[in-house]
């Protein structure tokens, strides 16, 4: 049987300071943002990509993989190929080195493009980036592949911070990415997940119930 | 091909729609010998499960012949006759390495619907909603199975269609049920509901040990089954005062020791309660009614299991779990992990110790699925399992 563990001072002292932060952020605020769904509110951490002046939007998400990290990573290092797991990438081409092109499908037929490059590889467990130059959209994210407890697999972690350069595509980067970037990261991470466990990624119907289940993701 | 479609509550016909094609290299496509109406197409049927659509392809008892196989699909050729379970599993991901096929990871292409309303998806189902999936389901003449590398159990040819067609969702479900009930010898088993899966879990209850088996029910053709098929001791609650006490009665004072509520979201009922559900259900206010596990939970023993193999979509009013808590009761419930029962009850079958073809009480073609299903739903000439035969 486990014994109640007295809490030392020093976790007591982490949660009053997390009460008094929430308290801060508005619990109303909280509640609402929260109700919104799928949607969750961050706060800036350290391991948060930064965009210059501080600005964009976050998105994360964790999904466990039942595969090693090696080969996780090895699949998603494979960047030409990303647009297969993808569907609102259009194309990723490496330019050689650690620079790649990324061609996004946006709204109207429109092509957002920018290039990035790799500013973070460690084999087996994390790649990170970051756009470069003058791109329409300004991001930078990361994936970290961690061994989970008790042979359940890899924990794959996607943050990515991102916001569309100013004037340059006429509409808000949430139609870019349907209805919520938060939404499409998680679907890409379960369709990676669907491909590394059981070869294929599901479907019930094609091409129409491919794009309706999009849309019904989009919609619901 | 031509198919039963379900076209919006109690509207169910059979139409033509576009033959299934291999859409994944893991697919085959079968070419359906039997197929069968499940009590649970009628919550469809009665459009008390969300997400459907006009047009939907139903069913998910189905067996008949492999056509196809996709590329990656070394597991079965053209010829082959399989059973198939109603839960669609990738085999792969953990939960389907547990035996919790039912719970599979990767096969539901809408789980952000069901993340939406239960917190977490299960898998993929045959014929069930957009919320499970969308998959076409088997009350057709051909029909994709995706994943039936691992999902399709080829069966022998000495057994016939009927004997092997249930191991695809109600056998296995009723065997689920009774096994969640931890039965010891001495054990007394009440069931809620003689329908099909109602009288598998009484079958399975005595061969998992039980000492004695009632099934309580108000329709008599049923409940006449429940004692000839089943060997069950019989309880017609429309014919007496309190359920509870009579089981208490029926017992020595103590209660079952396990209840199975196979009635599920559209349970009947009498007492004050049904009826305040069926006003509630009917006007939208609530989702699900559920009298019947009400009920399991007030007669149930103290200590002991109420075994829930009849599905709820929703939300539940007025649910009793103080008296679980009170008499510390096991609740064991969830979608049947159909995969990890196929070979263990095909052996049953073979040597004889598990026959469900008692429950078949009509064999029509498929070209008669809608008269099929009304007649089903409303339970006239003694309907407990209709087969449905799309070469006929």
């Amino acid at each position: 049987m486990r014994r109640p563990q007295k809490r030392s001072r020093a976790d007591g002292t982490r949660i009053v300071g997390a009460g008094v932060l929430l308290a801060l952020a508005g619990a109303g605020a909280w509640a609402l943002a929260n109700a919104r769904q799928g949607r969750r509110v961050f706060k800036r951490r350290p391991d948060m990509p930064a965009l210059a002046g501080g600005q964009g939007s976050h998105v994360e998400r964790t999904v466990t993989i039942l595969r090693s990290p090696t080969e996780l990573y090895a699949e998603w290092r494979d960047l030409e190929r990303l647009p297969e797991l993808m569907p609102h990438l259009d194309s990723v081409t490496v330019l050689g080195g650690t620079r790649s092109l990324w061609v996004v499908r946006g709204p109207a037929g429109t092509r957002p493009t920018w290039e990035a490059e790799i500013v973070g590889d460690e084999p087996g467990r994390l790649i990170a980036w970051r756009s470069v130059g003058d791109g329409d959209v300004e991001n930078a994210g990361s994936v970290r592949f961690t061994p989970a407890a008790g042979d359940r697999g890899t924990e794959v972690k996607v943050i990515l911070t991102y916001a569309p350069r100013a004037g340059r595509l006429g509409v808000g980067l949430a139609t870019l990415f349907g209805a919520s970037a938060d939404q499409e990261v998680r679907e890409d991470l379960r369709r990676f997940k669907q491909r590394m466990e059981a070869n294929e990624v599901a479907a019930s119907a094609a091409p129409r119930g491919a794009s309706e289940a999009r849309e019904m993701a989009r919609s619901g | 091909m031509r198919a039963a479609c379900w076209l919006g509550p109690r509207d169910v016909r059979v139409r033509d729609v576009p033959d299934p094609e291999i859409l994944n290299a893991r697919d085959a496509i079968v070419k359906v010998t039997a197929t069968a109406i499940c009590g649970s197409d009628l919550h469809l049927y009665n459009g008390v499960i969300p997400t459907m659509r006009s047009g939907d392809v139903l069913g998910h008892e189905f067996m008949g012949e492999v056509v196809e196989v996709g590329a990656g699909n070394s597991a079965l050729k053209p010829g082959d006759r399989v059973v198939v379970p109603f839960a669609i599993a990738c085999g792969a991901c953990w939960y389907c390495r547990e035996g919790l096929t039912s719970l599979c990871d990767n096969s539901n292409p809408n789980a952000r619907l069901a993340e939406a309303l239960y917190g977490f998806s299960g898998s993929g189902l045959f014929g069930y909603s957009h919320l499970y999936g969308g998959y076409p389901g088997g009350q057709a003449e051909y029909v994709r199975v995706p994943f039936a590398d691992t999902g399709a159990l080829p069966v022998p040819p000495t057994l016939s269609d009927e004997q092997v067609l249930f191991l695809t969702d109600i056998l296995p479900t009723g065997y689920m049920a009774a096994e969640n009930c931890r039965i010891r010898p001495g054990d007394t088993v009440a069931v809620w509901g003689s329908g099909p899966v109602g009288l598998l879990a009484m079958k399975s209850a005595y061969l998992l040990g039980a000492d004695r088996v009632i099934a309580i029910d108000r329709w008599p053709a049923r409940l006449r089954l429940a004692e000839s098929g089943a060997k069950a001791e019989t309880l017609h609650y429309e014919e007496i005062d309190d359920v509870v006490e009579e089981l208490k009665q029926r017992t020595g004072g103590r209660g079952p020791d396990a209840c199975i509520d196979a009635a599920g979201m559209e349970a009947h009922g009498t007492t004050l309660d049904a009826l305040y559900d069926r006003a509630k259900q009917a006007v939208r206010l609530a989702t699900d009614r559920s009298h019947a596990v009400r009920q399991a939970i007030q007669a149930c023993r103290k200590g002991g299991t109420v075994s829930i193999p009849g599905v709820y979509g929703g939300f539940l009013d007025k649910f009793p779990l103080g008296a679980a808590f009170a008499k510390g009761l096991t609740l064991q419930m969830g979608q049947t992990h159909v995969h990890r029962y196929l070979r263990p009850l095909l052996q049953h079958i073979e040597s004889g110790r598990l026959d469900a073809t008692f429950i078949v009480s009509h064999r029509w073609p498929l070209s008669r699925a809608s008269e099929a299903y009304r007649m089903f739903n409303d339970k006239t000439d003694d309907c407990t399992k209709i087969v449905l035969d799309p070469t006929r």
